[in-house]
């Protein structure tokens, strides 16, 4: 009983071991295969017309909301200690370091991410990548390497379009709703961010790109070896690439909050 | 999706990013693509206590530049502070530069008293006549003392 | 007697609990096609992709021209695979792209060809096998037997010298069937080609091949000339070609 206890604690940790180790090798791979010629150029704007132009709207609407929120909420707790003018301060330091990053790229994920996993599961399933390597084409830089650059590059203009639109959402309720001064809102939000804070920004964005569309690909990409073939396969190989996503989101933010700020 | 079509689309996504981008670090980094706009002078205090790199620095209300370093001189243990002024500001070199705070809990800031005098500050000179950041709680203590003693 | 282009010695192959492939021999020659008989879901695709390397023996060798495929330099299983194209059972034709991007694929991502000498060789598979007007299309929007016939385009598209055909003609019409038939067999006069054929098309396929071999049971129970089918005293082919059960 015990010894089949430790046992199947063993085999776990060691298929744990395995996942990392391959999901590690697979990112590797995608990053080096970006730079073997040609390039494929067409393929990175056509995913990131799907990564990036396509949540634009997305995007803006949850940084709108996020920015009125934390316009709303940071007044009535400034507000107790009298420094309601510090709003701007607030409500955009959060969003550059901290919001903007994490929000972008939890709603990038669920949006392309998911279907990121499911559309190479698919492959997966239906043989398409064992077509791709009778056909001598490498499929992870085929599927994988011009989505790291697509997402690597949409996923910082994306945080971007989230921050200014959550400074401005909470422009929206602060100072058009709550009454504080127009001009006061934007000079303490001039005053507050540093360039060392949106630098930190876009490092976030960055390194969640490169997270996300791992973990999204490489779930996808070996959706046989975790659950099987088949649909149920696809849609559990989904579902988890998009928690498991999100938890790395998270864990990779505190790391380089905690490194850089 | 027609070809053309989504490359017109990711085209106007891409500079809508960097647009705002381009917002971020300009209007609110407050990065200066001219260098040499300003120019540094120094100043020593015995306490900046709240003082940051970035902080205000006001002449008559107002801003006139802003603290680009601050650190320990090792040899007179002072604070020293870097403040980068705008050229076209002329500071003479009987000023008063004093650590201010900006409401009851705002942040700190340097204020400049204009002086008299004909000889003007230049780049790397230093200001002399300087105010510490006011220490409420040893102004406390100081009346308790006081008091104590009557 | 020739040295095989392609020879099975031994092979296994497990699938965890199952095993499908029971120290197989066989043998492929040069410039022959070679018809894979036998019921379904004896492994008789398994077979196909170990000549291709999508699937790694567990044990046995595999001889390209004699010599062992795993001692092999890595240039020339390189220069050998570049030879093979595959046909799988399922199309596995991809779906996010159109039906002329889908046949040009090979040959955009393998060579230098100029665009237009790309688009005359592909157009020109596309009529050989009567795909008409659907380059625009996707392989969604088709019938069964259409994407069947886009694969068979995808697979021939490079001028392979060995293709491996898995299950070409399930679910054509007699006609279309016939026409797949005929188009393989002119190929291989025109190229001499190799070719090995997964099919269930009893009788017609052994007017296309050379040589049969029957798979059964995780081995090959039967293999010869299409002369010696019909002076075989084998029950087995004879039981499984008059559709008996073996």
């Amino acid at each position: 009983m015990l010894n089949k206890l430790i046992e199947k604690f063993g085999e776990k940790t060691i298929n744990l071991l395995k996942s990392f180790g391959r999901i590690i090798l697979f990112c590797f791979s995608g990053v080096t295969n970006i730079f073997t010629l040609p390039f494929q150029f067409a393929k990175i704007i056509e995913h990131m017309w799907f990564i990036g132009t396509k949540s634009i709207f997305v995007i803006i609407l949850t940084g709108l909301f996020t920015g009125m929120v934390l316009g709303l909420q940071g007044y009535y707790s400034l507000v107790k200690v009298g420094s309601e003018a510090a709003l701007g301060a607030a409500v955009s330091l959060t969003l550059i370091s901290e919001l903007g990053p994490v929000f972008t790229a939890i709603m990038v994920t669920a949006r392309a991410g998911s279907s990121m996993a499911a559309e190479i599961g698919v492959m997966r399933i239906s043989e398409q990548i064992d077509a791709l390597k009778t056909m001598h084409i490498n499929p992870v830089r085929f599927l994988f390497s011009p989505r790291i650059i697509a997402a690597a590059i949409s996923f910082p203009l994306l945080t971007a379009l989230f921050d200014v639109v959550g400074i401005f959402g909470g422009f929206i309720s602060g100072s058009m709703m709550l009454g504080i001064n127009k001009h006061v809102y934007m000079d303490t939000v001039i005053q507050s961010v540093k360039i060392h804070d949106i630098n930190v920004g876009f490092y976030k964005a960055f390194a969640f790109a490169l997270v996300t569309t791992t973990i999204c690909c490489y779930r996808g990409y070996y959706t046989h070896l975790y659950s099987g073939f088949g649909a149920r396969g696809v849609s559990l190989s989904t579902t988890n690439a998009v928690v498991h996503s999100c938890i790395a989101i998270f864990i990779f933010d505190y790391i380089i909050t905690f490194f850089w700020v | 999706m027609d070809k053309r079509k989504i490359e017109f689309y990711v085209g106007l996504f891409v500079i809508i990013g960097v647009l705002c981008t381009g917002y971020l670090f300009i209007v609110l980094g407050e990065i200066s693509f001219v260098k040499d706009k300003q120019y540094p002078v120094y100043a020593f205090f015995s306490s900046v206590s709240g003082l940051k790199t970035g902080a205000k620095i006001e002449m008559v209300g107002v801003q006139i530049g802003m603290v680009s370093k601050v650190n320990i001189d090792k040899e007179r243990l002072l604070a020293k502070v870097e403040l980068s002024i705008d050229k076209n500001i002329e500071l003479s070199e009987d000023v008063i530069a004093s650590v201010k705070t900006s409401g009851i809990i705002g942040q700190k800031y340097i204020d400049i008293q204009p002086g008299g005098s004909d000889i003007i500050l230049g780049p790397g000179e230093e200001i002399f006549n300087t105010e510490s950041s006011l220490d409420i709680e040893s102004l406390v203590r100081k009346l308790i003392f006081i008091k104590n003693n009557k | 007697m020739a040295i095989p282009l392609i020879q099975f010695i031994n092979v296994s192959k497990n699938f965890g609990e199952s095993h499908v492939l029971k120290g197989l021999n066989l043998s492929i020659y040069k410039g022959e096609i070679t018809a894979v008989i036998g019921k379904s879901g004896t492994g008789k695709s398994v077979l196909l992709k170990h000549i291709i390397g999508l699937v790694q023996q567990d044990s046995g060798q595999i001889l390209i021209e004699g010599q062992p495929l795993s001692q092999l330099s890595p240039k020339k299983i390189k220069l050998f695979y570049q030879k093979l194209s595959y046909m799988f059972q399922d199309n596995a034709l991809f779906d996010f792209m159109n039906i002329y991007d889908n046949i040009a694929l090979p040959l955009v991502e393998n060579s230098r060809f100029p665009k237009d000498q790309v688009n005359k060789k592909v157009l020109k598979r596309m009529d050989q096998l009567g795909l008409i007007d659907i380059e625009k299309k996707f392989p969604s929007q088709l019938s069964g037997g259409m994407r069947k016939r886009v694969a068979l385009a995808r697979a021939l598209v490079m001028d392979p010298e060995i293709v491996l055909f898995d299950e070409p003609t399930t679910g054509l019409d007699p006609i279309r069937k016939k026409k797949v038939h005929s188009m393989i067999q002119e190929y291989q006069k025109k190229f001499e080609f190799t070719a090995v054929i997964v099919s269930h098309d009893i009788p017609e396929i052994f007017n296309v091949v050379q040589r049969i071999a029957l798979l059964d049971d995780g081995i090959i129970k039967f293999e010869g000339t299409k002369k010696d089918i019909l002076d075989s005293q084998s029950k087995i082919l004879n039981d499984f070609i008059a559709g008996k059960d073996i």
